[in-house]
């Protein structure tokens, strides 16, 4: 009835598991009751749970992601303090709670932290920069998020019921084949990433259409903000890498539940070609996380060097062609597989040449700063941290891609230093920078400065405490995945390492009691003119926060900083222009279709790890129904008078005439 | 050519490099260093990571220090930095940026190039002696060492002659391994049913630290071995020490060893079955006739395959 679920499932024997398990469910349930009695249920189902603008959607994405990234960084705790104790002594985390930890760690951070903060980034950015109402497929987009949010809840559900998948964040075959993990770990991890990848490539489908097809008017592929640029990159890379992910992960699937032979030892299986195909998906997605963040920082530098950005078709140039490349270097993950010296060669070639697009980046950002006038608010030292640390992370990465290098320092802790020090370094400085840059564009306030730079500066030193004494275990021999170690040479640097995450502990601090001061000064805080950092770019030619449709009117673009341009001109005239003549504006309709889609795939998945066939079928048809139906209903448009419209941008424009007298008393 | 040649020379001689580095700090405290080798290969390693790192460093240092000073000399507040609000392209610039990375990377693909072939772990290494055969097995959770033309095996322990090379011929019993000894120089993979192969020599007597780089379950932590490269003399005293001590590795003791175990202690097999490591690389060790004539032709391609 139940399939292999059963109360041994539960891990009552485990204080750890049981603990934060049932500390997160207590929490959940605390969460929900609260939500409930205080009446609110109304209020999130139509302003967000149903919701399809882009923005609330972008902001569901980046809480996920927040919350995500809590957890990854607890598993992070976890291991590193596991492994200051773990000297000549079996620490407090068995191996088969260890291992579990190190693969949670990875998959949660990547699939559900930092992947869905830069996918958010993008939905609430992209259409406000790119002047339009909305992204493509409104509805589509809400079933990504929540599918995402789905898999998510999928990998956490681990924690309680059952185990997680024991074989590190990328299930290599044969250990990950039934015969060497029987469990339903590797289960949860296929479901909750098929899950999520779906969501993942809709929403990709979704960004692309959005930046070829709609923009406004005048707007140009040429004068498009480079965060546009990087993002098409970006997604243009997820709907062509994670096809790959869904078939790769659908024949460990295939291997593990119907008994066919793809990856395994035996029946003519070949586990090299899991490896090869899931690092065809794995390379690029590494660009899919960092590309996202460069198009940040070259908003903020520019932005708050006041200038525009350094040789803009020189970083679109450098996007596109890093975009190309990360498909054609995913063998240097494997170099120690035995491939011969001019496959080796050609790859480790190809990896290096990507350094190339890097390079000029990082290049064009310094010249940016170059003739600036250099505002240093948090944005701002999140990026000049990310441009010293970055270069640093280049340079290992690049060093890894020399096969004899690599030879030596695979898999090591070297190349845990090296991919913590891009994606720290890159993806999640740029995800803090963006955070408190576009920040009070969703929420109509700053955040607090002061606890910002705390939470920087914490970051920032934590990182380099934490992770150069790893690149150096690493030098020294170290290999990964070490749930206990012998080697006294190791030990020191391991509570150096350790002492550092302490100080990283503090940052997070930091960037949460950054949020509840913020969110008690807020009345302080407001940005009335809507352009709270002098901004270049459209999205803060809107309020903050933006109305529904973004743009009363939409923006006539006649050059590559529209938005810079349009001040410039009023503040030479000392006039905003005559109002514009106001239409009514129809925008979609509220939609259930993304969350009750993903509720009842939410069961599929569960019922699938769990071989609860009964359900499967269920959830499946149930699911598959649903969505069949809200497919097929004509999608709902409301209409916003002009009347409505007129009043939300008289507002605005007053609040920008107030802004304007002010300069003209300025200068 | 030239270039090829200097490159060369960088290779061979990338040891200058070495000093640079604080290598008290980085190689002190006698750990398994990748820094401190002891063999042709890991000092190979290391002079080409030197030397890469050499390379990198020459742009990446002035890279760091511009952005350190451009972001503190154009500071708003600073009055004196000028001001220059619509410098956003500038022809010569573009070349610069784009150039000094490409050449960069133009001088760092010869070294991965030449490095490549010099240092593929299938070649063999230079030598007037001729090289000891050694076919390694990765079980759940340690490690089996073959001496097929000595008739003798190891679990957990290597005994190499030093000074003479040693061709490793690799295989898992079990999941994917990789076999690395980080002062004996490069790791390669172990798989089932493959055989991939690596070339290491120490170059003086001592005890190295290895262990499996690729994760492999429960057991991995223990999943790591001692290599004793003693002298020649003492090298066939250990052979004739450990055929005297007996303990023979047939089929039947394969099976009993194969069984998942952990923190397994040193042991020695005086005797060995020859077809052995055969039979494990044909995923049939047991060799029941028509299976084992089919899996060993799929093993073979298999190894094929891995080469």
């Amino acid at each position: 009835m139940l399939g292999k679920l059963s109360w041994s499932s539960l891990p009552l024997d485990q204080p750890i598991p049981l603990v934060a398990g049932s500390s997160i469910l207590l929490l959940g349930l605390a969460l929900v009751v609260w939500v409930v009695v205080k009446g609110y249920v109304p209020y999130l189902w139509r302003e967000w749970i149903t919701s399809v603008d882009h923005k609330r959607i972008g902001v569901m994405y980046c809480v996920l992601a927040l919350l995500m990234l809590l957890r990854g960084f607890v598993d992070a705790i976890m291991m590193r303090s596991q492994q200051a104790i773990a000297y000549q002594s079996p620490g407090y985390l068995p191996p088969e709670h260890f291992n579990q930890i190190f693969s949670a760690h990875g998959t949660i951070m990547i699939f559900f932290g930092a992947m869905p903060f830069m996918i958010g980034l993008m939905n609430f950015v992209v259409p406000l920069q790119l002047g339009v109402r909305d992204i493509a497929f409104p509805r589509l987009n809400s079933i990504g998020f929540w599918l995402t949010a789905s898999g998510a809840l999928l990998v956490n559900a681990s924690l309680l019921i059952g185990e997680f998948a024991r074989t590190g964040w990328l299930p290599y075959p044969p250990l990950s084949e039934l015969q060497y993990s029987p469990d339903v770990g590797v289960d949860y991890y296929l479901w909750a990433i098929q899950i999520s990848g779906l969501g993942t490539l809709m929403t990709g489908v979704n960004l692309v259409t959005t930046i070829l097809k709609t923009r406004a008017p005048g707007m140009s592929y040429l004068r498009m903000p480079m965060f546009c640029w990087t993002a098409l990159a970006t997604n243009l890379l997820i709907v062509a890498a994670f096809p790959i992910l869904t078939a790769t992960l659908a024949m460990l699937t295939l291997d593990r539940y119907l008994g066919f032979h793809f990856f395994t030892n035996s029946g003519g299986g070949n586990m090299m070609m899991f490896i090869n195909l899931i690092w065809a998906w794995g390379h690029p997605e590494v660009y899919v996380l960092v590309l996202p963040a460069f198009g940040v920082f070259s908003e903020i530098i520019s932005t708050f060097s006041s200038k525009p950005l350094f040789g803009y078709r020189s970083m679109v140039i450098a996007t596109m062609f890093i975009c190309i490349v990360s498909f054609t270097v995913w063998l240097h993950h494997f170099f120690t597989m035995g491939a011969g010296a001019d496959v080796n060669g050609a790859f480790g070639i190809a990896t290096s040449i990507i350094a190339v697009g890097t390079g000029v980046k990082i290049y064009n950002w310094m010249f940016t700063m170059y003739g600036g006038r250099i505002r240093y608010e948090t944005p701002m030292l999140w990026s000049v941290g990310f441009l010293v640390t970055f270069t640093i992370g280049g340079m290992s990465g690049v060093l890894l891609a020399v096969p004899p290098a690599d030879f030596a320092l695979h898999n090591s802790l070297f190349l845990v230093a090296h991919f913590h020090n891009v994606i720290i370094g890159g993806v999640l400085f740029g995800a803090f920078a963006a955070m408190t840059f576009w920040f009070p564009k969703a929420f109509g306030f700053r955040l607090d400065e002061r606890w910002g730079k705390w939470a920087f500066w914490l970051a920032f030193i934590g990182f380099y405490v934490t992770f150069v004494p790893l690149y150096i275990t690493g030098l020294e021999g170290m290999t990964r995945r070490l749930q206990h170690i012998e080697v006294a040479a190791w030990y020191p640097w391991l509570l150096v390492s350790a002492a550092g995450i302490v100080i990283m502990m503090a940052g997070a601090a930091a960037q949460l009691i950054q949020l509840i001061v913020s969110i008690r000064n807020r009345e302080a805080l407001r940005d009335e003119t809507g352009d709270p950092w002098n901004g270049r770019s459209l999205e803060w030619a809107t309020p903050s926060p933006p109305p529904a449709f973004n743009f009363a009117v939409l923006p006539d673009v006649r050059e590559q900083e529209p938005y810079w341009a349009i001040k410039q001109r009023a503040i030479e005239q000392q006039d905003l222009g005559p109002a514009p003549t106001y239409q009514p504006i129809g925008m979609p309709e509220n939609s259930s279709v993304g969350f009750v889609t993903a509720a009842f795939t939410t069961v599929l998945g569960f019922a699938l790890i769990w071989q609860i066939w009964w359900l499967v079928i269920v959830g499946l048809v149930a699911g598959f129904v649903l969505f069949v139906i809200f497919t097929w209903m004509d999608p709902q448009e409301r209409e916003i008078s002009a009347e409505d419209v007129a009043v939300a941008d008289r507002r605005r424009r007053s609040a920008r005439e107030a802004w304007l007298a002010q300069q003209g008393e300025a200068s | 050519m030239f270039g090829r040649k200097v490159v060369d020379k960088c290779v061979r001689e990338g040891a200058w490099l070495s000093v640079c580095i604080p290598s008290a700090v980085l190689s002190g405290c006698a750990g398994p260093s990748v820094l401190s080798p002891h063999g042709t290969v890991a000092a190979a390693n290391r002079a080409i990571m030197l030397n890469s790192l050499g390379v990198m460093l020459v742009i990446v240092i002035p890279t760091i220090a511009g952005v350190g000073l451009f972001a503190w000399w154009f500071r708003a507040s600073n009055s004196k930095a000028r001001y220059r609000p619509n410098f956003a392209f500038s022809g010569r610039l573009e070349l610069l940026i784009w150039s000094i990375p490409f050449l960069v990377i133009l001088f760092l693909g010869g070294i991965i190039w030449i490095g490549s072939h010099q240092l593929d772990p299938y070649k063999p290494l230079a030598s007037q002696k001729k090289p000891l055969e050694v076919q390694v097995v990765s079980l759940d959770w340690k490690w089996l060492f073959l001496y097929p033309e000595l008739q003798l095996a190891s679990v957990n322990e290597l005994v190499v002659p030093t000074g003479t090379p040693v061709h490793l011929s690799l295989t898992s019993g079990s999941v994917m391994n990789s076999f690395f000894v980080p002062q004996l120089g490069s790791m390669v993979a172990v798989m089932y049913g493959m055989v991939t192969q690596l070339h290491l020599m120490a170059d003086r007597d001592g005890d190295f630290y290895g262990q499996s780089t690729q994760f492999s379950g429960q057991g991995f932590a223990d999943m790591n071995f001692k290599v004793r490269s003693v002298s020649p003399a003492a090298f066939s005293a250990w052979t004739t020490s450990v055929r005297q001590s007996g303990g023979s590795l047939d089929l039947k003791s394969y099976q009993a060893l194969e069984a998942p175990s952990q923190n397994v202690p040193p042991t020695t097999f005086g005797q060995v079955d020859p077809a052995l490591f055969a039979r494990i690389v044909s995923g049939a060790p047991d060799n029941l006739p028509a299976h084992a004539r089919h899996s060993s032709t799929r093993g073979r391609e298999a190894a094929s395959i891995a080469r």
